[in-house]
């Protein structure tokens, strides 16, 4: 297995299927800065690209079967207990006086009416509809079968992924940012606003934002949501009752839960719109078979 | 025209990544209803199982409370009233006749009076009780623990599970019954409660007598409880799946 940055130098050499035209490459006066050369370069490894395909799997299933799991009781608190005159959120069906019913999501107090998608959708009172959840219908139990087969398929995933990562040094090469990656956040920032990204080399591998956005979501969020997942479970608190006590309390934990999930959803928006912006179906095929291409453009180069 | 051309590209990718979650969403449908998916998504329950009685110190507590954790509302769930014409008499008695019995494979099986029951030895234990759907409330409850009852009737070697038959039915006269592994009753948590918060236990929360199966959800804590069975298998009671919600669909092992 070959890390990222030990393909960038082994394909180097069999880069140049140019589009350059015939005529133009023959007469060697032509200034070579119109030229655009394509490179091919093997990015993600086999086992990187199976986790990660594994991992869209296992995050829509779970998220969609933890919103059926969620619907059954549509509120969330911090501490141990539910007090249900207390809660941090709540996604209710809640009668008018004309006689309608509208969904009402409370959030710390403020309620906004969500009609037609939360709280009250397709003429039934349930707190996601039924195109967000698995199953569609109303089904706790179902949901929980769902969701715990997919906890483990996406713990099993994510040790195998740490145990390669550490071994295969795709960690430390590839993810981990250097000293100069940190020193560049901010125009990386700067850049990523004005929808600017790396070309050329620099495309070929992680830049800055790219590396603490995959660190946090593998190594923070993650570990996150499993250790809130498992804190709900009233057999893993008599065993780790300290899970109790740094998470604030199951209640707590399962709000972090939420924000967590919450958290993956926004992470995918970012990551599938990124994903759009450098080049859609290079980017797919990438983590299908492993090659991307990378356009040198302007730059003097021996041709 | 590029731009043109970007963001008709731009809404074919949308609108393929729209139509992708859809098939997907549809397939999870026809997947649950099919007959051997769900088989296969049920064998996380047995690995749960098995990974979680492996790391779980056979007699690890459920974390104890402290009387200013008490919720002030304790929500009664599933069936609040057996409301038969035998319970209705004993409630009426103030549940005077109550009696439990214990039998099934056990060297000495007996009928414990629930007056005897209240004469043993008692634990009271603050702990938190967990609902399937997600809620949590914290209450004080007052019991025997069923360890000590199993000590009395001797279960024999082949027992392996205890099955508790309840008072209630449901609206289709379906009897309520669970069950858990013999190792679980004698954990010190394990008690047949008749008091919560202090107070003889009211009917919404399984007067005169409920199972308290800490460190696992709350539909494992059988309600108005009259005869413990223990059993080689579940085959052949009730649906055969241990358990009236485990009927349902629910898992038999409760721990998550």
């Amino acid at each position: 297995m070959t890390s990222l940055a030990e393909n960038l130098q082994d394909t180097r050499s069999l880069a140049h299927d140019a589009v350059v035209p015939q005529n133009e490459a023959a007469v060697p006066t032509l200034p070579t800065s119109c030229v655009v050369v394509k490179e091919r370069l093997y990015r993600h490894s086999l086992p990187v690209r199976l986790g990660h395909w594994l991992n869209l799997v296992c995050l829509f299933i779970l998220i969609m079967s933890g919103l059926q799991i969620f619907n059954a009781h549509p509120a969330l608190y911090w501490g141990d207990r539910s007090d249900r005159d207390r809660p941090l959120l709540s996604i209710r069906p809640v009668r008018t006086e004309d006689g309608n019913i509208r969904g009402i999501t409370t959030i710390l107090g403020h309620s906004f009416d969500t009609t037609g998608v939360l709280g009250y959708s397709n003429g039934s009172g349930r707190a996601f509809p039924s195109w967000a959840t698995i199953p569609g219908g109303r089904w706790l139990a179902m949901g929980r079968q769902w969701h715990l087969f997919f906890a483990w398929v996406f713990v099993v995933n994510g040790l195998i992924f740490t145990v390669y990562a550490l071994m295969s040094r795709h960690l430390t090469r590839d993810l981990a940012p250097t000293g100069k990656d940190l020193g560049g956040i901010g125009k990386a920032v700067k850049d990523h606003i004005r929808l600017r990204h790396p070309k050329g080399d620099e495309a070929g591998r992680y830049n800055v934002l790219q590396k603490l956005a995959y660190l946090g979501v593998l190594f923070g969020l993650a570990p996150l949501i499993v250790l809130t997942g498992l804190t709900m479970s009233p057999t893993i608190d008599a065993a780790f009752p300290w899970l109790l006590t740094i998470f604030g309390g199951r209640q707590a934990a399962r709000t972090i839960h939420f924000i967590a999930c919450s958290s993956f959803v926004g992470f995918a928006v970012i990551h599938v719109s990124q994903v759009m912006l450098t080049g859609f179906f290079n980017n797919i095929r990438s983590m299908i078979t492993g090659w991307f291409v990378i356009k040198h453009e302007g730059v003097s180069h021996e041709v | 025209m590029k731009s043109e051309n970007a963001m008709k590209r731009r809404q074919f990718l949308k609108g393929t990544l729209g139509a992708a979650s859809l098939v997907a969403l549809a397939g999870c449908d026809n997947l649950t209803q099919s007959g051997w998916f769900p088989s296969i998504l049920g064998m996380a329950e047995k690995l749960t199982d098995r990974v979680q009685r492996t790391i779980t110190p056979t007699k690890a507590l459920a974390k104890e409370y402290t009387e200013a954790d008490l919720s002030v509302v304790f929500p009664a769930n599933g069936n609040t009233n057996p409301g038969t014409e035998e319970y209705d008499n004993m409630l009426r008695n103030n549940f005077a006749d109550w009696q439990v019995a214990i039998d099934g494979l056990v060297s000495k099986p007996t009928i414990f009076s629930l007056a005897a029951i209240k004469e043993m030895p008692v634990r009271t234990q603050i702990t938190r009780h967990d609902c399937v759907e997600g809620w949590s409330a914290i209450g004080k409850w007052t019991g025997v623990p069923l360890g000590d009852l199993m000590h009395k009737v001797e279960p024999l070697p082949q027992a392996q599970y205890a099955v508790f038959h309840c008072a209630d039915v449901d609206y289709q006269g379906t009897p309520y019954y669970e069950s858990m592994a013999v190792q679980d009753l004698f954990h010190p948590q394990t008690i047949l409660a008749y008091e919560l918060n202090g107070r003889p236990l009211d009917v919404p929360h399984g007067a005169p007598l409920r199972l308290r199966f800490e460190r696992q959800l709350g539909y494992k804590h059988a309600k108005y409880v009259t005869r413990i069975e223990l059993v080689e298998s579940l085959t052949g009671i009730g649906g055969g799946k241990g358990g009236y919600w485990e009927d349902q669909g629910y898992e038999w092992y409760a721990g998550i």
